[in-house]
């Protein structure tokens, strides 16, 4: 039998997503995940697992890579939101990861794919050279359940050589 | 999700008044990494959440020679994993924290969170009881120190009372002529631990003699367990090979564990033996060097 609970009142949530500011009425016991998706329509984090195993839900917040379906919208208060429709600039241009996902076809069904690309887009502000092991360690917490994950390491690793090629480049004009 | 009423604390003073006011039916939430999950799958049915994450003084890593290291409990995985002091004082936590859950969970999820979930499969305790870790409890009532390995109950259950928050861990300034070995067994490398072992050895200098032996496990009992019988026969010995075999029987016959689909119950002990014996050779080994 369910006990009755007294009603709950909707909270203020002041939160940043994509660089616009929202101010909102939520639920506490609205997941940051369904917050994105249902209230913003941000459909493009996915939902999937909802127990903290796949990784399908991540997105960005103050630059740490977070599974969005295991955190309350509320505990992001104050805080900047990145979500996959984030990264391209304003004028429709990807970046250089989405790019290389591309290239590379690193994706099979496409589901993994928007959590895959914002894990590897933090992991790289977070370390400039990584090395395989280093990005293979890095994005295991990023499910794919084709197996594709061969694409999208070989994706990232051409991201890092072509940045270190440009850093290079750039020193020299210098 | 069920609903639940929601409070954002600022201070850890607020944080102590607001629990105290809700006692049982209140929860404190730190990352959430466990919490929210539980809160999905209905296993926790809380009237409040009492939002601790923002409360800026519970989250710091400070150390020194004589006491050791103090961490607040708000302290993230990831700052563990990373910390450079951390990595040179207590390489273990560094160490085991790379294959702590993922990275998303790590970069949110706080080690007093960890404790205080009290999962025994739980990575970071063991080590932290073998390295000696003590929690400084507060509440409205006052404060008191808990050892971490007295800490732990049951499965999810603590010595916190209802209206308690842990807010910082201590642990001891590493004992000189000692090492601190952690080994787990899983399938995939960023699967979950069938079995893990922290074995913290110190010896005499210029000896072969075990001057201090801590032995802890995970996910083979309901709790974080200590292997106390295991530990005392070896404290004071000579370490040889048939004593760690000894040994290693020792620490299995205190498990507990129970069959999953991870594993069974029998398995596990084997393991227990397995890893125990791996891990405190490889302590006294690191010992002997250091």
């Amino acid at each position: 039998m369910e006990v009755q609970r007294k009603a709950v009142q909707k909270k203020l949530l002041k939160i940043r997503v994509n660089g616009k500011d929202y101010e909102v009425m939520v639920k506490p016991n609205r997941t940051l995940l369904d917050f994105l998706r249902q209230d913003l329509g941000l459909t493009g984090t996915k939902q999937a697992c909802m127990d903290n195993s796949c990784g399908a839900c991540t997105v960005i917040v103050d630059k740490m890579a977070v599974k969005s379906c295991n955190i309350l919208a509320l505990q992001v208060y104050g805080r900047e939101v990145t979500t996959i429709e984030g990264l391209a600039s304003p004028d429709g241009k990807l970046t250089d990861l989405q790019e290389a996902f591309l290239d590379f076809n690193a994706f099979q069904c496409g589901f993994c794919a928007p959590g895959k690309v914002m894990s590897a887009t933090a992991m790289l502000e977070e370390m400039e050279d990584p090395t395989e092991e280093d990005v293979r360690r890095d994005m295991e917490g990023n499910l794919c359940r084709c197996t594709g994950y061969k694409q999208y390491i070989d994706a990232i690793m051409y991201v890092v050589k072509k940045r270190k090629e440009l850093k290079q480049q750039k020193a020299k004009e210098v | 999700m069920i609903d639940f009423d929601y409070i954002r604390a600022t201070t850890l003073e607020e944080a102590c008044s607001l629990i105290s006011q809700y006692q049982d039916t209140g929860k404190i939430l730190a990352g959430g990494q466990s919490l929210v999950t539980m809160l999905r799958q209905r296993l926790i049915r809380p009237e409040a959440l009492i939002d601790i994450y923002g409360i800026k003084e519970l989250d710091y890593l400070e150390f020194n020679g004589k006491d050791g290291l103090r961490m607040g409990a708000l302290t993230k995985h990831r700052t563990l994993e990373k910390s450079p002091l951390i990595k040179e004082k207590y390489p273990v936590l560094s160490e085991l924290e790379k294959s702590v859950a993922s990275v998303q969970t790590r970069n949110w999820g706080t080690i007093g969170g960890n404790i205080c979930c009290a999962d025994p499969i739980a990575d970071p305790i063991p080590a932290l009881i073998a390295l000696g870790a003590e929690l400084k409890i507060v509440s409205m009532r006052g404060e008191r120190t808990v050892p971490l390995e007295n800490f732990f109950l049951d499965f999810f259950t603590t010595v916190l009372e209802p209206d308690e928050i842990l807010s910082e861990i201590r642990v001891p300034p590493p004992a000189p002529n000692s090492a601190v070995e952690y080994m787990k067994f899983s399938t995939i490398e960023a699967g979950i631990k069938i079995v893990s072992v922290s074995v913290l050895v110190a010896v005499e200098p210029k000896s072969d003699v075990c001057r201090d032996v801590k032995i802890v496990m995970s996910a083979v009992a309901p709790i974080p367990l200590f292997a106390r019988k295991a530990s005392e026969f070896l404290k004071g010995k000579k370490f040889t090979d048939s004593l760690l075999k000894e040994a290693a029987e020792i620490a299995a016959g205190e498990t507990n564990p129970t069959s999953d689909l991870h594993a069974s119950a029998e398995y596990r002990k084997e393991l227990v033996k397995v890893l125990v014996k791996r891990a405190t050779r490889k302590a006294f080994e690191k010992a002997k060097a250091a």
